[in-house]
């Protein structure tokens, strides 16, 4: 008897087996696929980035674009296509942003990891955070209707969208992150070393910035980095705040476009698809592409190559 | 050779000073910490005070109008819902999905560096950008029009990258006795990771995953990149219709502040309700977290 179920039983078991074996080979083709969305994702940047570009200039010459300073690409009878305008409002904007953002995000990364005692660090940790976590069009109302006039009391001459406010506002939105890269940084440095410098008689701060700081540069200098990438590519702030004059300028009390505002203007407006206009979306927006991937790669060289390892 | 002994004079006469130095220092940077979060509070002090007295039933339940009275925000929060309907299930499919791929079958050598370098590139992308993506693709090329589908589908692309990211964690957090201990019970790879270090994993993947959508709902740029207005639209009630979503509302509202003051507080009341479903979405994440995640 125990025979004959055991046959059946194991007649029952290779089927299942086999068909066990089947999704055993099937998963792995499903998951790559999945994979792949990334992957094809990244294509379809750069591939509709390229080709739309190609389009650009293939009517406004590389040398207007990147070397002439006039940016009128709506104007029905000679519209002129200048990144420059542009890419000196981007500049700024980011500059601002990081005149904030480095000496507050690096001196809290310094309180927190430093002097903070651990039950103060668990709870303002979390808080610095929660201003990464505020949606950057809620920054840019903030920068519009309460920075921008805050400001005008101050500097009269302040136009009512400008790029100072909005680069100001940005970092602040950049702070935590620089913090909590910079922090990390700090962190991993390890305990011997202060211990070394203050038996040496050093105060804790200068051992923060004599021993702590040198040994967490690369850390420190890759938040920088990150921060920048971020700043550059930041949108809704300076779409709402900084306005959409396109003149060449680096008076920050004037309306200024950067990249991203004028991806925003041109599509949320009536340039029409085959225009022009529509392509010079692209040719900007490969740039804009470009810079921030360059800071990121730069960002990763840095933390890698001059990585000091305890 | 003689030693230069420390001058014991010289450093007690600079000690007063270097140590008054340290305080202050000290003092300085607690008040740089706590500038993150007196602008926070000012924030939130302007969006309230503006937004006072805005946010009533009427406001919650009314679509949007001409007239800042009466206007309201249902057309927004539906499209909103509709957007995290499809986002949420798309990116945890494919992004749980990617992330046992590299974590489970891959694990190390040139195919997984080139899935991770590429994930880690397409995080720091611009969003706008992502935007540019799917008007071109979406709404152009596969003539969609700005949908409900093509907002999602471009918002998944955006997201994927934190998704995926946030699984790998989870998954990297089980640890590998679990997983020798189902294959010595005789399980095949994929019942492990189906019976095992899923089940194991599902918490955080849980929490990065509220945490995506939390940040997906905040996204502005690329929707409005793709188009979506907010203008008189019906309420969207299927993929293809067109929908508008809380933050381009917020965005409309602000540009139009200056022709009409009362926009600007319709705008402070929206961002209210955006940041209580923010709130919400955060706090359901922490307390997953905290009550379900085991630490092995």
């Amino acid at each position: 008897m125990a025979q004959s179920t055991s046959v059946s039983a194991l007649i029952k078991e290779k089927r299942q087996k086999s068909k066990r074996q089947k999704l055993e080979n099937l998963v792995p083709a499903f998951l790559f696929a999945a994979a792949s969305v990334s992957v094809l994702t990244t294509v379809g940047i750069l591939l509709t980035l390229i080709v739309e570009t190609a389009m650009f200039f293939s009517e406004v010459s590389f040398r207007e674009f990147f070397t002439s300073t006039e940016m009128q690409p709506l104007n029905r009878n000679n519209p002129t296509f200048s990144i420059l305008p542009l890419l000196s409002a981007t500049l700024l904007s980011t500059v601002i942003a990081m005149f904030v953002a480095i000496p507050i995000g690096l001196t809290t990364a310094v309180y927190l990891s430093e002097y903070a005692t651990e039950s103060a660090r668990r709870v303002l940790k979390p808080i610095v955070e929660v201003l990464a976590g505020i949606p950057t069009i809620v920054y840019g109302f903030f920068a519009f209707t309460f920075v921008t006039p805050v400001l005008r009391e101050i500097i009269p001459i302040l136009d009512r969208t400008n790029i100072l406010s909005p680069g100001i506002v940005m970092g602040i939105m950049i702070i935590p992150m620089v913090a909590s890269l910079s922090e990390d940084a700090l962190s991993s440095v390890p305990n011997s070393m202060r211990e070394g410098a203050m038996a040496f008689g050093a105060t804790k701060f200068e051992a923060t910035v004599r021993v702590v700081i040198p040994a967490a540069i690369s850390g420190i200098i890759a938040s920088f980095v990150l921060g920048i990438s971020r700043a550059i590519g930041e949108t809704m702030i300076v779409t709402i705040a900084s306005g959409s004059n396109k003149n060449l300028t680096f008076d920050i009390t004037q309306s200024m476009q950067t990249m991203t505002a004028y991806i925003v203007e041109v599509t949320s407006g009536d340039a029409g698809a085959g225009t022009t206009a529509y392509y010079s979306l692209y040719a900007v927006a490969i740039t804009l592409f470009f810079f921030t991937l360059a800071m990121n790669m730069l960002a990763k060289y840095i933390s890698k190559r001059f990585r000091e390892a305890y | 050779m003689a030693m230069n002994y420390i001058d014991q004079e010289a450093v007690s006469r600079q000690l007063p000073k270097r140590i008054a130095i340290n305080k202050i220092i000290r003092g300085l940077f607690f008040g740089s910490t706590l500038f993150g979060l007196v602008v926070l509070a000012v924030l939130l002090y302007d969006v309230i005070t503006d937004s006072w007295g805005w946010i009533n039933w009427n406001f919650l339940t009314s679509v949007t109008s001409f007239d800042a009275a009466n206007a309201g925000i249902i057309g927004a929060i539906t499209g909103t819902l509709w957007l995290m309907i499809i986002v949420g299930p798309l990116t945890m499919i494919l992004g749980v999905a990617t992330a046992i791929y590299l974590e489970e079958y891959v694990k190390e050598g040139r195919v997984r560096t080139f899935f991770e370098t590429n994930i880690s590139n397409l995080a720091g992308v611009p969003s706008i950008v992502f935007g540019l993506l799917g008007l071109t693709v979406f709404v152009r090329m596969l003539g969609m029009g700005s949908v409900v589908l093509a907002g999602a589908l471009t918002m998944s692309l955006l997201v994927l990258p934190i998704v995926i990211v946030a699984s790998q964690e989870a998954l990297r957090a089980v640890p590998s006795y679990l997983r020798e201990a189902s294959f010595g019970m005789g399980a095949t790879r994929w019942q492990t990771i189906k019976n095992v270090v899923l089940p194991a994993a599902l918490p955080s993947i849980l929490t990065g995953m509220i945490l995506a959508m939390s940040r997906a709902i905040g996204e502005t740029a690329p929707l409005i990149a793709i188009g979506i207005p907010a203008l008189l639209i019906p309420l969207p009630s299927g993929l293809f219709d067109s929908f508008t979503v809380l933050p381009v509302q917020i965005y409309y509202w602000t540009i139009d502040a200056a022709l009409n003051a009362e926009l600007a507080s319709l705008a402070a009341a929206t961002i209210v309700v955006l940041l209580v479903v923010m709130f919400i979405l955060n706090a359901t994440a922490i307390l997953i977290r905290n009550k379900f995640q085991k630490r092995f």
